[in-house]
């Protein structure tokens, strides 16, 4: 996302206009466009007018649309943002308080305008929201490193997008594949098969071109995980090769970005163990998907020891953060950006408030994970906010339910 | 008739015009005067020139309301009509043949034939009473001779007869009204040409006495194409048809004739008079068997037409639709003479079309499949059964165990598996460089785990003692297939803990999957293990370590739940055979004085099964069974009973199947009930709806599905608020732990802390598990949950 124009006052209010390049921007809107907010992006409205005699005649017509936005509907799978909300400007097709939808596209500008009310009611750019606008615009322009894992086992294979914010599961594959039985040849049959299958939507989800005339282009292929439990992976890696070398020579370009790595099963909960196998940490070392990874596994080791040092729960985590745990010397909150997507404004300032106080008051670190990863999936689990404290916090329910 | 003539007068006709009244005026009765005297120069002048009554042309011109020209032609068609039906009554008297009966043929020989000292004996004659009837044919072409069918020759000269006699009529039908006068010499030439001396005696078996005889009996035999022919020239092709039967008739007449010398002629006796009264005087009772002979071949030529009747018919049925049919048929049409027969035949034609389409729309549309139950009660079926006692047993262990080379033993020394395909198994290992592994080859049939010697899903495999028929579940040993092993522990009454003995090996296993599949076998209900120490011999079955590990491993399972009763230790050797079904000769053993692997089995006792309860089974594979069971299903059934043709509902796809065969232990059978390891053939369902890991059950008691359930589970690793799998035998599905409810007491089951934030190993917890889709499972089932490929917890589902 480019930042075309910034003029956020001090107090907080003011607007960006901002210009969304690629897919994972979108993800980067739906979380800075918050209800309440004034939107203005350009929109495409079909225009019914009614002559006096009573026929009507509709157009369709561009317009510049500004309006407050309502609710929002992000469909991650297609990397599409709808936002719903009644128009505030006057144009000639349209009414100050007519409902409209926009479709933010890629490669076309939306101001997003955030106000502080009067009385307080709105929110403004919070620190949050400035985190989060920072971590949209991207500015160095390499943070492209993305991979995609095919998480696999017999008959079942996941096959999804890693990026930088966000994990989409492109697509399931699921087949049945027979057992092996008593002098049966099904069972490999059955497994060619299913990597046929797999094979062929994996190029086409990852829009590969398998012809050999393409190959002068030569644009960098995405690392490919190959993750299943035993060895379906590295039957699939062989199935590919031997697919390279006989009948689509185009699949050549794929074989070195192919890394096998080992899961334990081929749902996508494993991803988290894909991610943090050597191989893979080497590849994505530096992408905010394996630090959150490794943060999520430090945080459920500490807990794993009991050492009382780390706590989950929204109220725990406030009770830890009211002690002083969560400070300076290895105090981390870690939060999924969920919360702050609350349709609640009271419950997303009670969660910036914590975040701030722990990050300008404690001294603590605060990190955000990402809903959309395996990480924060696994931080969902556990309420959406967890700390690791700098000392042992007594549990207020060990106290009274003490044996 | 005067009414019709008002239309044709004017109306000023008089009102006093009486329907009776016979007078014209004189003026009309002028005018069709001059019309008739038109019209009778017209016909006269016409082409053939025809004669016409007065009366005639004037009952014409009458009808034609005095149109000339249309009275002409009525009554040129009039004529021509006449003209066919004299020449038709002319063929009748002469049905088929040019000599007439009562000339050439009659011989002074026949003339007495009658005579009584010419007669046959009456042995004689019963002798040819005994003879068959039928013809034989073989004269003809060497038909059958149960004489059902006539031979292919006999029917290809039947059907060129019929088509020659067609030919002609059908020619001449066609043609200018003059030909029907040159038909008769052509077929009469014709026939006479053809007819040989069979003819000739075929057509002296007809005589006049039986000509109006014959059209009724022929009747029968004429084919719905010949009665559709034109009126003219059916009695021609009638009479040809029987002359054809009748030649093979007076073949066998002849045949006859051959053995009774003394009666040549007798081949015509309806060419006979019936015997004069003077005859009749003289002979007396000689005419009881005169009358009774002709009766006799009476009956034979009609037997000969009954039987040929069918069979004629069949070939001519094939000519029938020949292109002169259908042109005939057309024709006929046209005339407006179709006849009855051609409308019932176009209908039978018709409706054999439509039986046919209905034919083929059952053929081609009908898929599915109706099996019909045989109603059984299962359960009394199941009592009454003088099965073997039956045992499912998992083989459990740390990879490398030596698990399947030891089943693979134990299925070699109990001859499940010849000796020839053992050796060959060995030579193709060898081949890879894998000596060792041959054994394990009877269970692992996978490519994939042959070439890496290690098996990767459970094997089932059966053998029979003299006491129990066993069914083996080998399960895998390495860590990646451990949902498998969950798959086949499902499946197991008591397990067979197999132990590397080895230094090193036994260690590093009890710290890996043998604790792991041991809790794992446990907390899924077998409550009975076996201990087999394997690999003795690389320890020299060194009775030390032996003692060690039967402490250990002892120590470790009665941890694990199971009560030292039913935990039992053999030291044995998979790779040897030793102490597997007989004893070792190796002299270190000898200490060793307990049961062999085989005998610790056979101790295990019967096991129950929920009989009575619902039908309840999870598929554990689903595959091509062959040609004659395009889908099948196998598995063990949970709980319940199951026959041929049941009808079963599959969930939690929702979709109903219908068993068309089962077969229990490989073998076919009519029903199956809980704790049999069954293969289901189905029909009626598209193979999309079953997964391994569904379950089937009855459309009465559906298995609800669930996407959230609350569990009694142990913790074997750490647990939280975390992702886990769910396994439940094939079962295997992603969900989550979403809330920890409350850690209890392990015996009590009182809860000791109520939502605790994580809970340690050993500990009893109830767990709300959710998952991302619905899936079947009901209270009480075992289940298991694993995290990161390694089993966590392990529990009941409430």
């Amino acid at each position: 996302m480019r930042c075309i124009k910034n003029k956020i006052e001090h107090n907080g209010s003011g607007a960006v206009t901002l210009c969304p390049e690629e897919p994972e921007d979108m993800w980067h809107a739906y979380n800075l466009i918050r209800p309440d907010d004034i939107l203005r992006a350009s929109a495409i409205r079909r225009v019914t007018t009614v002559q006096d005699t009573g026929s009507t005649s509709s157009a369709r017509v561009h317009l510049n649309l500004v309006i407050r936005v309502k609710n929002l509907d992000f469909d991650p799978q297609s990397s599409q943002l709808h936002v719903s909300g009644q128009i505030i400007n006057e144009t000639p097709h349209t009414k100050v308080g007519q409902f409209h939808t926009l479709d933010l596209e890629l490669n076309r500008n939306f101001t997003l305008e955030k106000e502080i009310g009067a009385g307080g009611e709105g929110v403004g750019w919070d620190s949050i929201a400035i985190e989060s606008l920072k971590d949209a615009v991207d500015e160095g322009g390499n943070r492209r490193a993305e991979a995609v894992a095919v998480v696999m086992q017999e008959g079942l294979a996941h096959i999804c997008f890693i990026g930088q914010f966000q994990t989409i599961l492109k697509q399931k594959i699921e087949m049945s594949v027979p057992r092996k039985r008593q002098g049966g040849g099904d069972h490999d049959k059955g497994m060619n098969k299913f990597f046929k299958v797999t094979l062929e939507t994996l190029i086409r989800q990852m829009e590969f071109n398998t012809s050999l005339t393409s190959g002068a282009n030569n644009e960098a292929v995405r690392p490919v995980l190959l993750a299943s439990p035993g060895f379906v992976a590295s039957g699939f890696q062989k199935y590919i090769q031997a697919e390279a070398s006989t009948t689509t020579p185009g699949l050549k370009r794929l074989l070195p970005s192919l890394v096998v790595v080992h899961s334990a099963s081929g749902y996508t909960n494993s991803l988290s163990e894909v991610l943090q196998s050597p191989a893979v940490k080497r590849l994505l070392a530096d992408t905010k998907y394996a630090r959150e990874t490794k943060l999520m596994d430090d945080f459920l080791e500490q807990l794993r020891k009991e050492t009382n040092k780390a706590t989950y729960g929204p109220r725990e985590v406030e009770d830890a953060v009211e002690q002083g745990a969560v400070g300076r010397g290895g105090g981390v909150l870690i939060v999924s950006n969920r919360l702050f997507r609350s349709q609640d404004v009271a419950e997303r300032k009670r969660w910036v408030a914590l975040v701030d106080r722990v990050r300008d008051v404690e001294g603590g670190d605060v990190r955000i994970l990402s809903s959309d990863h395996e990480s924060g999936k696994r931080l969902e689990g556990l309420g959406g906010i967890a700390a690791l404290l700098t000392f042992p916090v007594i549990e207020p329910d060990l106290d009274s339910d003490a044996e | 008739m005067s009414r019709h003539r008002i239309k044709d007068v004017d109306y000023d006709d008089d009102d006093f015009y009486d329907d009776d009244d016979e007078l014209a005026d004189p003026e009309e009765q002028e005018f069709l005067q001059q019309c008739t005297t038109a019209v009778l120069q017209q016909l006269r002048a016409g082409q053939p020139s025809v004669t016409a009554t007065k009366e005639e042309v004037q009952d014409a011109l009458w009808h034609y309301y005095n149109d000339i020209d249309k009275s002409v032609n009525y009554l040129r068609g009039k004529r021509e009509k006449e003209a066919a039906k004299l020449q038709k009554s002319k063929v009748q008297p002469v049905p088929a043949y040019p000599a007439p009966p009562s000339t050439a043929h009659f011989s002074a020989a026949d003339f007495f034939r009658d005579c009584p000292w010419l007669n046959v004996p009456p042995h004689r004659k019963s002798e040819i009473l005994i003879e068959p009837l039928y013809p034989r044919l073989g004269l003809l072409g060497g038909a059958p001779e149960n004489g059902g069918k006539l031979s292919k020759l006999a029917a290809l000269a039947a059907a060129r007869k019929k088509k020659e006699g067609e030919k002609t009529p059908s020619l001449s039908d066609t043609s200018t009204p003059s030909t029907p006068k040159l038909e008769q010499p052509t077929s009469l030439d014709h026939s006479g040409t053809s007819s040989s001396l069979r003819d000739r005696l075929a057509a002296s078996g007809r005589s006049s006495p039986k000509a109006p005889e014959g059209p009724g009996s022929l009747r029968r035999l004429a084919t719905p194409s010949s009665s559709s022919h034109p009126i003219p020239k059916r009695p021609e092709a009638e009479t040809k048809k029987p002359s054809v039967s009748e030649v093979s008739g007076s073949m066998q007449r002849m045949v006859l004739e051959a053995k009774e010398e003394p009666e040549p002629e007798q081949t015509v006796p309806t060419i006979r008079a019936s015997p004069s009264t003077f005859a009749s005087t003289i002979v007396g009772a000689a005419t009881g068997p005169t009358a009774a002979e002709p009766s006799h071949l009476h009956s034979t030529s009609s037997d000969l037409l009954r039987i040929y009747g069918q069979d004629h018919a069949e070939p001519f049925d094939f000519a029938a639709p020949s292109p002169d049919d259908v042109v005939l048929n057309a024709q006929n049409t046209a005339k407006g003479m179709k006849s009855k027969s051609a409308a019932s035949k176009s209908a039978v034609v018709k409706k054999g079309q439509s039986d046919l389409a209905d034919g083929v729309k059952e053929f081609s549309v009908e898929d599915k499949v109706t099996v019909k139950s045989k109603n059984l009660d299962v359960i009394s079926e199941y009592k009454k059964s003088t099965r073997k006692r039956s045992a499912n047993f998992v083989v459990i262990g740390h990879v490398d165990a030596g698990k399947s080379t030891l089943m693979g033993r134990l299925l070699a020394d109990q001859g499940a598996i010849d000796q020839r395909t053992l050796d060959r198994y060995r030579r193709e290992a060898e081949k890879i460089g894998k000596g060792s592994f041959a054994l394990a080859w009877v269970l692992d049939q996978g490519s994939e785990e042959r070439a890496r010697g290690v098996t990767i899903d459970i094997a089932t495999n059966q053998f029979e003692t003299d006491k129990t028929a066993f069914t083996i579940v080998d399960a895998p040993g390495h860590r990646d297939f451990v949902p498998n092993m969950i798959a086949g522990a499902s499946q197991a009454d008591f397990a067979v803990l197999v132990i590397d003995s080895s230094v090193g090996s036994f260690e590093s296993g009890l710290k890996g999957q043998t604790k792991e599949h041991a809790l794992l076998v446990r907390s899924m209900g077998v409550q009975k293990i076996v201990v087999a120490v394997n690999k003795m011999d690389t320890v020299q079955w060194d009775r030390e370590r032996f003692e060690e590990i039967e402490q250990q491993i002892s120590a470790f399972l009665t941890t694990a739940g199971f009560q030292d009763s039913n935990i039992s230790f053999v030291p044995c050797s998979g790779v040897l055979g030793d102490n597997i079904s007989r004893r070792t000769n190796d002299p270190h053993a000898s200490w060793y004085t307990g049961r062999t692997l085989i005998e610790e089995l056979e101790t295990s006792e019967p096991y129950t099964h929920a009989l009575e309860k619902p039908l309840r089974m999870t598929i554990g594979d689903v595959f091509r069974g062959g040609v004659q069971s395009p889908l099948s299903i196998s598995g063990r059934i949970d709980a319940g009973s199951l026959q041929m043709g049941d009808h079963i509902l599959i969930m939690p796809s929702g979709e109903t199947a219908t068993v068309r065969s089962l077969e229990v232990d490989s073998q076919p059978s009519d029903w199956a009930v809980a704790g049999q390891n069954v293969v289901l053939n189905i029909a009626n369902i598209d193979p999309i709806h079953l997964r391994s890991g569904d379950v089937v059950c009855r459309p009465s008691s559906p298995i609800p599905t669930i996407t959230s359930f609350t569990a009694k589970v142990l913790a074997f690793e750490h647990l939280m608020p975390m992702q886990v799998d769910v396994h439940r035998g094939r079962l295997h599905v992603p969900g989550r732990i979403s809330k920890l409810v409350a850690s209890l007491d392990k015996a009590s089951g009182a809860a000791i802390k109520k939502r605790p934030k994580i809970v340690g190993p050993g500990v009893v917890v109830r767990v709300v598990v959710e998952m991302d889709q619905a899936v079947p499972l009901e209270a009480p089932t075992r289940i298991v949950l694993r995290a990161g490929g390694s089993t966590v917890a392990a529990g009941l589902l409430e």
